[in-house]
């Protein structure tokens, strides 16, 4: 029965799928040899939201009012110091230039390149933020609502990320230039977000929040990969 | 007179507000009129020699 | 009489067209500009609750206006660019932005002048405040882009790119601050609200805002003429144009 699946799917809707999971495989292979990367990339979360209690005051009020913010904000950060090796080793490398000439679709290639970045920066913090609540005086339910805030909500800084990475390939500036670029866009992501965990902290539910959080990664899992494409092109030419 | 510049005892908001703007268009229109002047300097120069043969041209055909 | 529109497409056949209008709507701004200061400071009544501080709305409102107007304008030029692959239409995407960046920061200055006396605090994190600060980061975002990008063309094509981007976003953004702000302001009147409005208010606006507008179409097209000869050097037409210029 599944032969018959398989040669019943149309031979483009076959290389879609195909395209995405190959670059998306390809690019989790690289990223893991050098964990050490990853590995730090994600003690910056770490150290940055440590330093927040630090600056201010450690009695547990504050904390919890400031928590979801910080956690969220951080994340940000975080994701903007990852996002150039998105693309900057396989530009220099000329890797880029023969991946925007394959047959393949381009924004499938792109798409599986943005998921493989989520996958070895964004998974990893939705999986520490929860962690890091419990020092932030954050209970149970903030702290689920916080993990599913951030676990929607990174895919889309990952996505919207891309965008930046692309534009400023072999631009001068470097990080602080896409930081400009890509904060404003992500501010809608950090107020549903942050807002959803303060929702729950308020005793109210989180699930227009979260919705709309939602209604915007399918929205930029659709639109994204295709200005990422264009991005990528202008940048080769 | 003197009314009219104390705005009803807000004449700091006032006039920060409408200086700001009278600065700011000054600015900008200064800033773009230097730059065509730059633009049209640096044209001038670059084809300086071509400018001077073509006068010259133009002066033997009179 | 039908003007062939599209041949002014070509930077040659613009640019002196640029040059006219520029003069001719710069003189119109001031006109309006003229008319429009008199009835904000002197002509229109002041504010029985705000007092002469609201004075301030008639560049305040036309200012805010104009950061959005500009910025959608220069998102249609943007797309033109990347349609069409036009020289001009990225230049005026190019030339609208330093206008568009500074009536944001405008409007965020005489709302903070504005704010204080009315409502006790030159900042408040309203809404509409905060969205125009956004926005004013999203032009320096296209601006520090163009700047950054060495070859002119591959620039025109990324800021082009990024302020379609932006121009999909800046709705999401308004919607997403304004959610925010009525959740932590308890209300959903904007600290900015204007007071009621009287007839001659109306039409000070209103004409203080198409001044605004001939401003900016005045200023827009000048700069343009520089960027035209900053990129285009090196064209024959050009040499023509300094002895025209030279005959001045």
């Amino acid at each position: 029965m599944t032969a018959s699946v398989e040669l019943a799917r149309s031979d483009t809707e076959s290389s879609v799928i195909g395209a995405m999971s190959c670059a998306l495989v390809r690019d989790v292979r690289v990223a893991l040899r050098s964990k050490s990367e990853l590995g730090v990339q994600l003690l910056f979360y770490v150290i940055v939201v440590t330093l927040f209690p630090l600056a201010s005051s450690p009695s547990r009020d504050v904390l919890a009012t400031i928590g979801p913010g910080v956690l969220w904000t951080s994340a940000l950060l975080a994701s903007l110091l990852s996002l150039p090796r998105l693309f900057a080793s396989d530009f220099h490398d000329g890797t880029l230039e023969q991946i925007a000439l394959s047959p393949r679709p381009l924004p499938a290639l792109m798409s599986g390149k943005i998921a493989a970045h989520w996958v070895t920066t964004g998974l990893p913090v939705v999986m520490m933020a929860p962690l890091l609540g419990a020092q932030y005086a954050l209970d149970g339910d903030a702290l689920g609502t916080l993990g599913v805030s951030l676990l929607i909500g990174t895919p889309i800084l990952s996505l919207l990320g891309a965008v930046g990475a692309a534009l400023t390939l072999g631009a001068r500036g470097g990080g602080s230039l896409l930081a400009l670029l890509v904060l404003p866009l992500y501010v809608p992501v950090l107020i549903f977000g942050a807002g959803a965990v303060d929702a729950v902290r308020a005793g109210v539910s989180a699930s227009a929040h979260l919705s709309l959080l939602g209604a915007g990664l399918l929205m930029a899992l659709v639109a994204v990969p295709f200005a990422v494409s264009a991005a990528v092109r202008i940048a080769l030419d | 007179m003197s009314e009219f510049f104390a705005m009803g005892g807000y004449a700091w908001y006032v006039w920060m507000s409408y200086g700001a703007v009278a600065v700011a268009l000054a600015a900008e229109i200064a800033h773009v009129r230097s730059r065509r002047r730059r633009a049209l300097e640096e044209l001038r120069l670059s084809a300086a020699p071509l400018l001077s043969a073509s006068v010259a041209q133009a002066r033997s055909a009179r | 009489m039908l003007i062939n529109w599209y041949r002014f497409s070509s930077p040659v056949s613009f640019y002196p067209l640029a040059g006219s209008w520029s003069y001719l709507f710069g003189i119109l701004a001031a006109l309006l500009a003229g008319a429009g200061l008199f009835v904000a400071l002197v002509a229109a009544p002041t504010d029985a609750t705000q007092g002469d501080a609201y004075r301030i709305i008639y560049i305040h409102v036309p200012a805010a206006w104009m950061a959005m107007f500009i910025y959608l304008v220069m998102a249609g030029w943007s797309a033109f660019a990347l349609g069409f692959n036009t020289r001009l239409s990225a230049m005026m995407a190019q030339a609208l932005a330093p206008t568009g960046a500074m009536m944001a920061a405008l409007a965020l200055w005489t709302g903070a002048f504005w704010g204080r006396p009315t409502w006790g605090a030159y900042w408040a994190w309203d809404a509409r405040m905060t969205s125009t600060l956004i926005l004013l980061f999203l032009y320096l975002g296209i601006i520090a882009l163009r700047h950054a990008i060495e070859d002119p063309r591959r620039a025109d094509r990324a800021c082009a790119l990024l302020a379609l981007v932006g121009a999909v976003n800046v709705p999401i953004i308004y919607f997403s601050v304004q959610w925010w702000n009525t959740l932590h302001q308890g209300s959903s009147i904007s600290l900015t609200v204007a007071p009621k409005m009287a007839l001659t208010m109306l039409l000070g606006i209103l004409v203080m805002t198409a001044a605004a507008w001939c401003y900016t179409i005045a200023v827009t097209l000048a700069r343009v003429q520089s960027i035209i000869v900053e990129r285009e050097r090196g064209a024959e037409w050009l040499d023509s144009l300094i002895h025209l210029e030279a005959a001045r």
